[in-house]
């Protein structure tokens, strides 16, 4: 079976300002199944969210190429969702305009729309709040509306760039545990940057541990939990095994 | 851009109303007593014959004689339409020409210099030139208005282009949008504060270019009036006169805030 995702040794350089340039991401080769939920930990300047925006098409890799289901990327596309760190909800629109944006496009009629919409503003439970500015909304719910947004356009893939890095560390928890759950019941391929170890542990099926200068892929490590995830296994000593693995590797990467 | 403290608007209330009144009817009412108190300082300093300007009663008297003769109306209504017309020209022209320089390289390498070189020529000083070229009638009044509001417009609509955030462009192109659907979708809705900004600038610079205009070259207006009154020394019509065209300036700018409000009340204030 052909891989959902297949990074083939993927570089990508910049241009610096007076300087020669300087390479984010050295030939990375990961093959993502379908269904799977990968997180993709690392320090600031490995590359990841290079990555991530390599397969959503915003960029363009230097050398290599990205294939989804087979099929090389050449830019953006309604079949990879993408969440940003910033939100990035339309401000002049609601929640539910938000989230009808991406069908609106395809020219689905007004009434179809709406039903979907609505199928989604429920799902990450903002039902109180289709009408409602984003300007009204906490960071938690922004964040929210965004997922229910990149659903609607019944995407194969979700990527995910740091999406709860803004958030304080209650809401962080409250919105992995809904992710995980509207994950399940919409079950998608999803790639999830995000430089909170625990995070990247309570989320997987895989750690992809990535390490800077040049930015590169260091190690997998298998997140062998069963789904659904449970407060009692963040507790876990499985956990704070696995944890800890991470964490080495991530800060220490010439050890482990 | 230094531009934007003046047009942002105004918080309801001020210090006093937030601190310590905390109601918008006291700070209204604070506002008609400064208005009543500056009147009266008027009216003693002009009876005790320390300058000779009219006071407040004769202006009052003039006021009503000139709105009673229709003079006033007809002198407003002139400047008014020569304000509208060039005003309206102006951004119809300046909106799209600034997406054109914010949207396509080219087109600003094209347009910038001219738009940079005479932003930096005040709007009157091309006076002399446009009656030479376009007579004496109403096209050079309207020709150097459209200019003035052009002129702080096209910077203000080319500056919202190129602040709109990109994520928000990347976020739109992700959902399957096309550059159509993002200029008229995600660029035209995000540069609208700005572009309010530069049309609210706009109008008061067209305001005080129409009244200058008047006084320069023109048969009717507020300004015109003015000039007019001043070779008799007529004081009492050139208080009626500078009155109303501060109202009239004062009516214009808050109609353009109650659009603006309108427009882009989905802003986040900080």
């Amino acid at each position: 079976m052909i891989p959902k995702i297949s990074f083939q040794d993927v570089s990508r350089s910049f241009e610096l300002a007076g300087q020669k340039s300087f390479l984010a991401l050295d030939k990375l080769s990961l093959d993502i199944e379908d269904g799977e939920f990968v997180t993709v930990v690392g320090p600031s300047g490995c590359g990841k969210s290079t990555a991530m925006n390599i397969a959503a098409g915003l960029i363009t890799p230097s050398s290599g190429s990205v294939l989804v289901d087979g099929a090389e990327v050449t830019g953006p596309g309604p079949e990879r969702g993408v969440i940003f760190q910033q939100y990035a909800l339309f401000p002049w629109l609601t929640v539910r305009q938000n989230v009808e944006f991406g069908l609106q496009i395809t020219g689905m009629p007004r009434a179809k729309r709406r039903e979907i919409a609505d199928r989604f503003i429920q799902l990450v439970g903002l039902g109180d709040f289709a009408n409602s500015l984003p300007k009204t909304l906490s960071g938690g719910m922004k964040q929210r509306c965004a997922i229910a947004r990149a659903y609607a356009v019944n995407p194969k893939i979700l990527l995910m760039d740091e999406p709860f890095g803004a958030l304080d560390a209650l809401t962080r928890v409250q919105l992995q545990d809904q992710l995980l759950q509207t994950w399940s019941q919409e079950r998608r391929t999803v790639m999830f940057i995000t430089h909170d170890v625990d995070e990247a542990v309570y989320l997987a099926s895989r750690v992809i541990v990535m390490a800077s200068r040049p930015g590169r892929l260091h190690r997998i490590i298998p997140v062998d939990l069963p789904y659904p995830r449970t407060e009692e296994m963040r507790l876990s000593p499985e956990f704070a095994a696995l944890r800890n693995e991470v964490w080495r590797s991530v800060y220490h990467p010439a050890e482990h | 851009m230094s531009s934007t403290d003046s047009a942002a608007p105004p918080r309801p209330g001020g210090f006093l109303t937030g601190r310590l009144l905390g109601s918008g009817s006291a700070m209204l009412g604070i506002n008609i007593v400064a208005v009543v108190l500056g009147i009266a300082i008027w009216a003693a300093i002009t009876s005790l014959g320390v300058v000779g300007l009219p006071g407040p009663m004769e202006v009052l008297r003039k006021g009503v004689e000139l709105a009673g003769s229709a003079l006033l109306l007809s002198d407003a209504l002139a400047s008014l339409g020569r304000v509208l017309s060039g005003f309206l020209l102006g951004i119809a022209v300046a909106i799209p020409v600034g997406f054109l320089m914010g949207w396509y390289r080219i087109a600003r390498g094209l347009i910038e210099p001219y738009v940079q070189f005479f932003r930096t020529i005040p709007p009157l000083a091309i006076i002399p030139l446009a009656i030479v070229t376009m007579g004496i009638g109403e096209t050079p009044k309207i020709f150097v208005i459209f200019l003035a509001a052009f002129l702080t417009s096209v910077v203000a609509t080319y500056q919202g282009v190129i602040t709109v955030d990109r994520t928000l462009v990347n976020a739109a192109r992700v959902l399957g949008a096309k550059d159509m659907t993002i200029f008229r979708r995600v660029v035209i809705p995000a540069s609208t504060p700005f572009i309010m900004v530069g049309v609210r600038i706009g109008l008061g610079s067209s305001w005080a270019t129409v009244v200058a205009a008047e006084l320069i070259a023109a048969q009717s207006g507020l300004g015109f009036r003015m000039q007019q009154a001043q070779l008799y020394y007529d004081l009492p019509t050139i208080f009626v006169s500078l009155i109303a065209i501060g109202i009239l300036g004062l009516l214009m700018d808050r109609i353009i805030i109650a659009i603006d409000r309108a427009l882009t009340s989905w802003q986040e204030k900080a």
